[in-house]
């Protein structure tokens, strides 16, 4: 089956994204190989060449790196995964808060709205233990 | 060099233009979609390529030549139509692409039958019209080429098939040759494809490439036909 994108964004653009998340969940793991163009491209259902503009993208960013005749391998640098990691973390958190906002939520209401959020599924795990 | 290359194309039914002075250039290693609403002339253009068509005025060439046999051996054409003899069995007609194309690749051919579960056996006037046109698309995907011209390729299959068709295009990628598929079912194919010709009363509306038009109005390829190729005014 061909991978869903959404019709705003380039394609690359989303590849990078899904790829930087096997990255950083560790389904490709540091110094792993990753698929060539052809198999990423016949396994997404896109163009190669859209692939390829991914794979550039994500070198030039640090993530993966190319051994000539070989292929390309995910980074054995764990700072650079882990600076991928946060950057992603900042980008859902500033989306979540947008989100919120244009509910008419501040930050400081997100901030009590999580707390009390956080701790009524503290009690409710409690009370599953409990059972 | 560009693989297909079109300067000043023209040409006229009767009184009918059927395309106005196209200039187009297709580079190797690119798949490219030619879009247009019926009766834009994406058949008469795909024809013209083929040899199949003369032009009235201006040129196409293939490779840097005009269409010719020579040029017909590097270039792989998929009719809108079935074109095949009727009362041949799939492995007659193999034997027929065996033939005819020096790059046929048989061993492709029968593998990709063998994963459609289509019977090489059988008569092609058994087979449903959807078969027929998934046969004649692997003999047309089963040629070495340099050029690949596409006309309709998933208009009468199932989704189903039109994944398996896509992926099909995908795995046989050769960034020495391009694929020109036309088609109206731009959702299915927009993500295989490199660049996009929208052709409009014969005219070339636009030519660029998927991601350009996805980065700079934010909005997908079948989006952006709908709208340029509007039927009514709300």
């Amino acid at each position: 089956m061909p991978w869903e994108f959404q019709d705003h964004l380039p394609i690359y653009a989303q590849l990078m994204d899904t790829l930087k998340r096997r990255i950083i969940t560790g389904r490709y793991l540091p110094g792993e190989k990753l698929p060539s163009v052809r198999e990423l491209a016949a396994e997404a259902g896109i163009n190669p060449n859209t692939v390829q503009r991914a794979f550039s993208e994500l070198e030039r960013e640090g993530l993966i790196y190319t051994q000539r005749a070989t292929g390309k391998y995910v980074t054995d640098n764990a700072d650079e995964i882990k600076a991928a990691r946060q950057a992603l973390a900042k980008t859902q958190v500033a989306g979540f808060l947008s989100n919120m906002q244009s509910l008419g939520y501040s930050v400081g209401d997100v901030i009590v709205l999580l707390q009390s959020f956080n701790e009524s599924e503290e009690e409710s795990s409690h009370a599953d233990s409990g059972m | 060099m560009p693989i297909l290359e079109c300067n000043k194309l023209t040409k006229t039914y009767g009184g009918v233009t059927a395309l106005d002075h196209i200039d187009l250039a297709i580079d190797p290693g690119r798949i490219v979609g030619l879009l247009g609403p019926n009766g834009s002339g994406k058949t008469t253009l795909i024809k013209l390529a083929a040899g199949l068509l003369q032009p009235t005025q201006g040129q196409i060439l293939i490779d840097g030549k005009k269409p010719s046999p020579e040029t017909n051996a590097v270039m792989s054409y998929l009719p809108e139509r079935i074109a095949l003899s009727q009362w041949m069995k799939v492995t007659q007609v193999l034997d027929f692409f065996c033939d005819f194309y020096r790059d046929f690749d048989r061993q492709a051919a029968e593998q990709m039958l063998a994963q459609l579960h289509i019977a090489p056996n059988q008569v092609l006037k058994q087979l449903s019209k959807g078969t027929k046109e998934k046969v004649q698309l692997i003999l047309a995907m089963s040629r070495k080429a340099k050029l690949y011209l596409l006309d309709e390729p998933i208009g009468g299959v199932d989704p189903a098939t039109r994944d398996y068709i896509l992926h099909t295009i995908l795995t046989n990628y050769n960034p020495d040759a391009a694929v020109v598929i036309s088609t109206h079912l731009i959702g299915d194919v927009e993500q295989v494809l490199d660049e996009v010709v929208f052709l409009s009363r014969g005219q070339i509306a636009l030519h660029d490439s998927c991601e350009n038009i996805r980065e700079q109005q934010g909005k997908s390829v079948d989006q952006l036909f709908r709208e340029v190729f509007k039927c009514w005014e709300n």
